[in-house]
């Protein structure tokens, strides 16, 4: 059954307020989703003032710098800082998106910063997004081809490679499922935007034989209709994508094969 | 408690190889339903504040009468089939499964009701 009240243990409280930076005059208010697994205690929101004349412009660049100066035990997940690796995805300002390139200055007034939304926490800005790693494994997001390997490579036209724009950029970052209502009430049999995407992908590669295959994975109720175009995960995208498009094309591939 | 691995979880129990003939059902009825609905507020307009006489009159005669029925019909079966879905999101377990055969006796039966009353007028 849907649930629409946070668990008792999962209440938010108001946490820790962090001193401002001494001697400076262009600071900037964060409030930042905190919980810890080892202290038993509820999730709380902390308040860190941030001086911006010495923090870089992106919203990672603030949460670098708290941890670096404020508080130590601030964590999340980053790595490139340029919004390829999709390790930084949070909620930042009600959006889904990455922090490493997301503007301090696409936000008015004070930055509140929590994980992406309906997943487990395993601490602070960090989700668990095991069971969407397992979904994306399980849509095969290999080429799977049935044809002997031919002596040099699996020629593609120009035309077919371009197909695949739009798709291959995805860097698996969760902003859009962990957006979606239905991945919300049902992400543990619907396979969510991102997972789709991929499946797209590969069933359009003119080089992947499996076509068929993947199409009769997908034709579930739960595992592929459980979009109702809502299109949160296409206006959420940090890469600009479109999963809502995606997903719509793979409905009618299967109305194609059926009617 | 259960160790299942991620895999087997994230699959579940596979595919039900279903689901694109209620994708296409909902689709078909959509369609038709936009040309049934302004053909019955057509009919049903003008006929609106008229004498009881008046309305029977309307609906005894075919066109309107096979119209009023399709409307009736379709509109249902839609009802049936998106309301199921909305189930589905939101209801889950035995619940689920009864709550949807109550809406299919809800939709049938609102169906027949409305059925009945054109027979009984235009026949
Ligand atoms: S489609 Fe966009 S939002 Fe979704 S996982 Fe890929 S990059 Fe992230
Ligand atoms: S740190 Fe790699 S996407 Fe943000």
């Amino acid at each position: 059954m849907v649930q629409l009240t946070l668990p008792k243990n999962s209440r938010m409280t108001t946490g820790k307020t962090w001193p401002k930076p001494e001697g400076a005059s262009n600071v900037r208010k964060f409030q930042i989703y905190r919980w810890n697994p080892d202290d038993g205690k509820n999730p709380s929101v902390d308040t860190y003032f941030v001086d911006m004349d010495s923090c870089g412009p992106m919203i990672l660049d603030a949460l670098i710098k708290i941890k670096n100066e404020i508080d130590p035990t601030l964590t999340f997940r980053r790595s490139c800082r340029e919004g390829i690796c999709g390790s930084c995805a949070m909620n930042i300002d009600g959006i889904n998106t990455l922090a490493c390139i997301y503007g301090m200055d696409e936000i008015q007034g004070d930055v509140k910063i929590y994980p992406l939304p309906h997943m487990p926490v395993v601490k602070d800005l960090i989700p668990d997004l095991t069971h969407f790693y397992a979904q994306h494994a399980s849509i095969m997001p290999w080429l799977e081809t049935k044809t002997n390997r031919p002596a040099k490579e699996w020629k593609q036209s120009i035309e077919d490679r371009e197909k695949l724009d739009g798709l291959y950029e995805c860097v698996m970052c969760a902003s859009c499922s962990t957006s979606c209502p239905s991945y919300w009430w049902n992400g543990d049999k619907y396979l969510g935007p991102a997972a789709l995407l991929h499946a797209y992908r590969w069933i359009i590669d003119s080089r992947d034989e499996a076509t068929g295959e993947r199409l009769d994975d997908l034709e579930d109720p739960f595992k592929l209709y459980r979009c109702h175009t809502i299109m949160n995960c296409t206006k959420t995208c940090p890469k600009g994508l479109n999963p809502a498009k995606a997903i719509a094309e793979i409905k009618k591939m299967m109305v194609e094969r059926a009617v | 408690m259960s160790f299942l691995t991620d895999r087997k979880r994230a699959v579940g129990m596979g595919s039900a190889k279903s689901g694109v003939h209620h994708f296409w059902a909902m689709k078909m009825s959509s369609v038709a339903l936009l040309i049934l609905i302004p053909l019955f507020i057509f009919i049903m307009g003008p006929a609106l504040g008229s004498s009881h006489e008046e309305v029977l009159a309307t609906f005894s005669r075919p066109f309107p009468a096979i119209v009023a029925a399709l409307t009736i019909i379709v509109g249902f079966k839609h009802f049936r089939d998106g309301a199921q879905v909305m189930l589905e999101d939101y209801v889950h377990g035995t619940t689920q499964k009864v709550c949807i055969i109550l809406l299919a006796c809800l939709s049938y039966g609102a169906m027949a009701t409305g059925l009945f009353a054109i027979a009984k007028i235009a026949l």
